[in-house]
């Protein structure tokens, strides 16, 4: 069974004002995510991802469609027994969201609260997830005297406190900077992969699917247009908006006036090469470009790493005899993929690269 | 200066009595402005207790009954003072009237304290599966703890203003006083020592005020 499955989830908004529409921001998603896993939703603001991961703890009410957490589906629970649920689904914001009127350790205690731990308990757990977090030490501080990342950290503290089995990442990294971002995406892993917690990211960002999600999601006008495992999609993306985002993290085909400009610079023929992790493919296109007796030098590209696996996509200039070069890229095997960067491009250029803040 | 020390007596009767009429219209109108501000937070529409009927019934209630002159409302108050405390005039019925026009006069400071908290933190304890009632008492009122604090001192000081019309309706106070002792009897030290004794008062309150929210807020 599915930890969290959405079965044709529809979330519709009323019309805010007269002569406006209803806004669909979800719309007619299903999805599974499977317990212990990390998956992530992705999609540009306005996709409707934000939306969706509140369908999850019913902080929104569907408009039609069930959500099922352990099999139960929570759109049918009246509002206590809803709250229960809650309180083993943790939540993490964007801006963080932490009382200011509570210091640090009882910020992370309020969950505690809610579900009426007597208070030694209470004070032992929150002792237990500020090690945890690293902020032992800011007990006794007040939001407003912590950097963004430390912030964060009583975020995920706090919402781990009722000891939740899913915990929902709304944007956590999106108002913090690249290093920090590092910090809590590590964070985030050691759930996981520790504590056994399942996660739902939602994020703009392909770096943070990259990085912890195990599965992806890619939404867009409130539909889910591509799913499947971080990897594949990330390796083979099949949609417009998918292709975008991995471009946002790999230099992928040059296209366009990129490819015009390597044109005017390298004579000879322009190959783009994909690898992915099968048996150190690269060594061997190399090799077997060098051993035929060809040309080359990388014009453009770059490797990237995705759950611990290898993906490049790497341009070549080759100069050489044609037979020669099908000659040795014949040789190379499973796990290489070659194409002819042509002048056509693919399919046109996507607007501006990276998302904007909010979902 | 002797004419200082011959009023000194009926000074600090009139004072106590003006304080006595303060701290209970503020006891009862901040009970109520409280109640009744964080209703018309948590009844509007996307409200944790989102009830339009209601919200419209109080909001109806504090636009209608607000605006009207105090020196007004508390004259045509005097039929529901008789109901309420036994009579129509007197400190009492004073008292009666402050505390009814404070309590919609503070229910909106208490709204707009409200409708201003970052509703990520509201959020975040919905999420945490804190049920409304919780959230109030450890969410909203917490959160907005120093700007209410602000505002319940601005509510002190109108309701400072709105003492020194009791006399209207029989009520007695340091305002009352300065009128019929000072004004009506073209006697100045009488109207000046009311004025100073209010102004020294005022200044507390807001130094009070201003000390608890700084507190509070950590600024």
């Amino acid at each position: 069974m599915p930890h969290i499955s959405l079965v044709d989830v529809t979330k519709t908004f009323p019309a805010r004002r007269r002569g406006e529409r209803p806004v669909t921001a979800v719309d007619g998603v299903t999805l599974d995510v499977e317990r212990g896993q990390v998956y992530g939703i992705i999609g540009y603001s306005g996709a409707g991802k934000s939306t969706l991961v509140r369908l999850v703890n019913g902080l929104e009410p569907v408009t039609s469609g069930s959500v099922l957490v352990d099999g139960v589906d929570i759109t049918t629970l009246r509002p206590r027994e809803l709250r229960r649920v809650r309180q083993g689904i943790g939540m993490v914001f964007q801006r963080f969201n932490l009382l200011r009127s509570r210091t640090v350790a009882r910020n992370v205690a309020y969950p505690l609260e809610v579900a009426r731990v007597p208070r030694a308990q209470r004070q032992a757990k929150v002792a237990e997830l500020l090690e945890f977090v690293g902020l032992t030490e800011h007990a006794d501080a007040y939001p407003e005297q912590l950097s963004g990342g430390q912030q964060q950290r009583v975020g995920i503290a706090r919402a781990l406190a009722a000891d939740p089995s899913i915990l929902l990442a709304d944007e956590a990294t999106s108002a913090l900077d690249p290093e920090t971002t590092e910090e809590v995406l590590s964070l985030l892993g050691r759930v996981n992969s520790e504590l056994g917690v399942t996660i739902v990211v939602i994020t703009h960002e392909m770096e943070v699917v990259t990085r912890i999600a195990h599965r992806v999601a890619v939404m867009e006008a409130g539909r889910v247009v591509e799913e499947g495992p971080t990897y594949d999609v990330f390796t083979a993306p099949r949609t417009e908006t998918a292709k975008r985002f991995v471009r946002t993290v790999v230099r992928a085909l040059p296209e366009g006036e990129e490819l015009a400009a390597l044109r005017a610079r390298h004579e000879g023929r322009l190959l783009t090469i994909s690898f992915t992790d099968e048996a150190a493919s690269q060594a061997r296109v190399f090799g077997a470009l060098a051993r035929a007796g060809v040309d080359f030098h990388l014009v453009h590209g770059g490797v990237d790493d995705i759950q611990g696996r290898v993906y490049g996509l790497l341009t070549i200039a080759v100069d050489g005899d044609d037979a020669a070069i099908r000659d040795a890229l014949a040789q190379v095997g499973p796990g290489v993929t070659v194409t002819e960067a042509t002048a056509e491009p693919a399919e046109p250029a996507g607007p501006a690269e990276g998302g904007e803040r909010d979902g | 200066m002797d004419e200082v020390v011959e009023i000194l007596p009926d000074l600090l009767e009139q004072t106590g009595i003006m304080l006595q009429i303060v701290g209970l219209g503020m006891l009862f109108g901040g009970a109520g402005g409280l109640v009744v501000g964080t209703a018309l937070y948590v009844t509007r529409r996307g409200g944790i207790l989102a009830q339009p009927v209601v919200w419209w019934l109080l909001n109806t209630l504090v636009n209608v009954f607000r605006p009207i002159p105090f020196i007004i409302f508390i004259a045509a108050l005097q039929p529901l003072a008789r109901v309420v405390v036994g009579k129509g005039i007197g400190t009492d019925a004073a008292i009666f009237a402050i505390a009814l026009a404070a309590t919609f006069g503070i229910a909106r400071i208490v709204e707009q304290n409200l409708v201003a908290l970052d509703p990520g933190v509201i959020e975040a304890a919905r999420a945490m599966g804190a049920g409304p009632w919780r959230i109030i008492r450890t969410v909203v009122l917490p959160e907005a703890l120093g700007p209410l604090i602000l505002g319940f001192t601005f509510a002190v000081i109108a309701v400072v203003d709105m003492s020194a019309v009791a006399g209207l309706v029989g009520g007695e106070g340091l305002g009352n006083w300065a009128i019929t002792y000072g004004y009506r009897q073209y006697n100045p030290v009488v109207t000046w020592s009311a004025l100073a004794v209010i102004v020294v008062i005022v200044q507390l309150i807001q130094v009070l005020g201003n000390t608890l929210a700084r507190k509070v807020l950590r600024r």
